[in-house]
């Protein structure tokens, strides 16, 4: 276990090289050419999704935006490595983790546009919305393994957040439950080296996986940067999740290449030779090379993952733009869940009032 | 007819083992809920006979029990959370007021969380710091939150029941000094209010007491005293402090005319505050007084020895009374 957190695992060297780790290539063994374009084709496409959101934001037509810029394989490697009936517990940079579930790039960016809360229904994706208090999930994604581990189902949870969360009590909280009921949960760290402004070091002087130690929970680093080994590590903790053998600690090291948000400025906090060391280690630039290196790229399949991109991008953009304003009196819906007699005269007080605002203004025009 | 004779913490523990012999998606959690069946004992054999997947017990940790029952909650579980003291539930607050209560409101109705957070709740026991308190407004002005309380055994054996079955969430607050109180009522009889509605304990003429919770017993032994003075209360307990039933309230205040509203709590911006302010809205030319408060000061909940200064009891509600009756 020391090992594994002092060498964190990769199976592709930054050259596009396969790394020899037998432990780790036999969780990927299945992975043939046409998985590995497919796993290409997600990188690409999620990159395309941040960068037309991000867009957005700049055009005016969204008022946040989160990038993952940089984070495509640790999402990718993980959320693949996911059964459909797992359930995803994200934060609010999990783009290509909602997007592998299946989450409709149109209706991604409604939370972002100020249109909705949440963007789609949790319960059909088995991926909820993003968690703004950072951490919280943590323990949503216990209670809900532990739930399924007395259903006697044979699933797993993922609990995706950043190293910033691990600083939180939610998350400790988490780790100590999760352990204590041996819920089949997967706890899965983008260490993404800064929390806004804040460096890693800040949140721990040793490095994240170690925490788990104190808990007696097995911990993995990996290279959050190679899509092969995330999806190994990944699919190793959620079967050791569904078979009931418990949680498992990921921490993927990665590097967050854009702005922490649409609203941050990173110049202010670090250097341009430290993301150009990270640009060196790009996750898609790194399977293009996979892909050469192993005669898989032509121009028709470049020419096909462009267009998907192209479509789904196309298909965010007509979500978010076209994205109507909810009318008014729909703020009063679904506080609660049964009727609310309080609630239900304010909705009509305020019915009334914009009643008489609306005569009020048709007949002095 | 099964009438029986219970405490009020012992009709709370009676109404949990209805609900987990009827639902077997109810499950029970908390700090020593378990073997030593809550240090109030409200949970005492419900592990013994449900076995310890329904009546768990779990790490000290606050947000990690209702963070953890949220979870359940998604799954299809309707987790019953103990809070063990007032004073402890702070660290539960944002998994109470920013998960729970929004979800479902977040995902517009496409997920509820039907959980029951209860919360031994008041003073007058003679605790230390951090076991008296009264934190009943910060989860009445959040919204997605029903928030009761009962006063009796017979409310607490159905109330419980009803909160459980809500598919909201419910903060539940049990007044613990008012857990060794007994009454005598029907186990096997149907609720006969609605979980959202007040009851009016007594009926009278000359003006109003609302109240709630553990104050309610000691608004009656008011009224008791007022009568021998010929004055004549009417008593109502709101059960209900989330939403609120103002329409009963209103209906007493066009009788008396005059309106005193009691609780343990601070009495700046306490739901005493909300009462007068709607009925003063409301009923302002049937009133022949201000509206009045009473309540705890607007402290730290004081030390032991001097909680008796700051808990209401019947001289100052009848005190309250008095002035009300003088304008």
């Amino acid at each position: 276990m020391v090992d594994k957190i002092a060498y964190p695992v990769q199976l592709l060297q930054p050259d596009g090289r396969r790394v020899l780790r037998p432990e780790y290539t036999n969780l990927v063994r299945d992975i043939g050419p046409d998985e590995l374009r497919a796993l290409y084709e997600d990188l690409v496409v999620t990159r395309r999704i941040d960068v037309e959101a991000t867009a957005l934001q700049r055009q005016g037509e969204l008022g946040l935006w989160a990038p993952m810029l940089g984070q495509e394989a640790a999402q990718v490697g993980s959320a693949r490595a996911l059964r459909p009936d797992d359930y995803a517990f994200v934060s609010y940079r999990e783009h290509a983790v909602a997007y592998c579930r299946g989450v409709d790039p149109a209706e991604m960016t409604r939370m972002w546009r100020g249109t909705a809360h949440s963007g789609w229904d949790p319960h059909a994706v088995k991926v909820t919305n993003p968690a703004i208090v950072v951490g919280s999930q943590g323990l949503h994604a216990t209670g809900y393994a532990m739930g399924a581990h007395l259903d006697g189902a044979e699933i797993a949870t993922i609990a995706y957040f950043g190293d910033g969360a691990t600083s939180q009590g939610d998350i400790a909280e988490a780790l100590g439950f999760s352990m204590s009921f041996n819920a089949p949960v997967v706890f899965f760290c983008q260490n993404n080296q800064w929390a806004i402004s804040e460096p890693v070091h800040l949140q721990s002087p040793v490095p994240i996986a170690q925490r788990a130690a104190g808990y007696g929970m097995p911990a993995v680093r990996v290279d959050g940067n190679d899509v092969l080994a995330v999806l190994a590590v990944t699919r190793q903790a959620t079967q050791r999740a569904r078979e009931g053998s418990g949680p498992t600690f990921i921490e993927a090291i990665t590097y967050r290449m854009g702005p922490h948000t649409t609203s941050d400025d990173p110049t202010r906090y670090r250097s341009s030779a430290e993301t150009a060391e990270w640009k060196a280690r790009d996750p898609i630039d790194r399977m293009h090379r996979l892909l050469d290196w192993e005669g898989l790229l032509d121009g028709a399949f470049l020419t096909r993952v462009r267009t998907t991109a192209d479509e789904i991008a196309a298909r965010l953009r007509s979500g978010a733009v076209g994205a109507p304003t909810p009318p008014p009196l729909s703020v009063f819906d679904h506080v609660y869940a049964s009727e609310h007699p309080l609630l239900e005269e304010e909705r009509a007080e305020y019915a009334a009032y914009l009643a008489a605002v609306t005569d009020t203004e048709e007949a002095l025009s | 007819m099964s009438t029986t004779r219970m405490s009020l913490g012992a009709a709370v523990g009676a109404g949990l083992r209805r609900a987990l012999e009827r639902d077997r998606k109810v499950v029970i959690m908390g700090e020593d809920v378990g073997r030593l069946g809550g240090v109030f004992r409200v949970t005492d054999t419900l592990q013994k006979d449900f076995g310890d997947n329904r009546v768990i017990d779990t790490p000290l940790a606050e947000s990690g029990i209702i963070g953890a029952a949220f979870g359940m909650a998604l799954r299809g579980y309707r987790p019953v959370c103990e809070i063990q003291f007032d004073g402890f539930v702070y660290p539960a607050f944002d998994q109470i007021v920013s998960q729970v209560a929004k979800i479902h409101y977040r995902t517009e109705g496409k997920v509820t969380a039907p959980l029951t957070i209860r919360i031994p709740y008041g003073g007058g026991i003679g605790a230390v710091e951090h076991h008296s308190e009264s934190p009943e407004a910060y989860f009445v002005h959040t919204a997605g939150l029903r928030v009761v309380t009962p006063s009796n055994p017979g409310d607490a054996f159905h109330m419980i029941q009803q909160s459980i079955a809500s598919d909201d969430p419910v903060v539940f607050f049990e007044p613990k000094r008012r857990y060794w109180d007994t009454a005598e009522f029907d186990v096997d009889a149907a609720p006969d209010l609605p979980l959202h509605s007040a009851r009016v304990l007594r009926e009278g003429s000359d003006a109003t007491i609302v109240t709630y919770g553990s104050v309610v017993p000691t608004a009656l032994s008011a009224a008791a005293i007022a009568e021998q003075e010929g004055n004549s209360l009417e008593v109502i307990d709101l059960r209900s402090l989330s939403p609120i039933d103002f329409p009963t309230v209103e209906r007493s205040v066009r009788k008396t005319g005059r309106l005193v509203v009691a609780h343990e709590a601070s009495t700046f911006l306490g739901l005493g505050a909300e009462v007068a302010a709607r009925i003063s809205e409301r009923c302002f030319y049937q009133l022949e007084a201000p509206v009045l408060r009473v309540g705890g000061f607007d402290i730290p909940y004081p030390p032991a020895k001097l909680e008796r200064h700051h808990l209401p009891d019947a001289d100052r509600l009848l005190d309250a009374v008095d002035r009300s009756l003088a304008a």
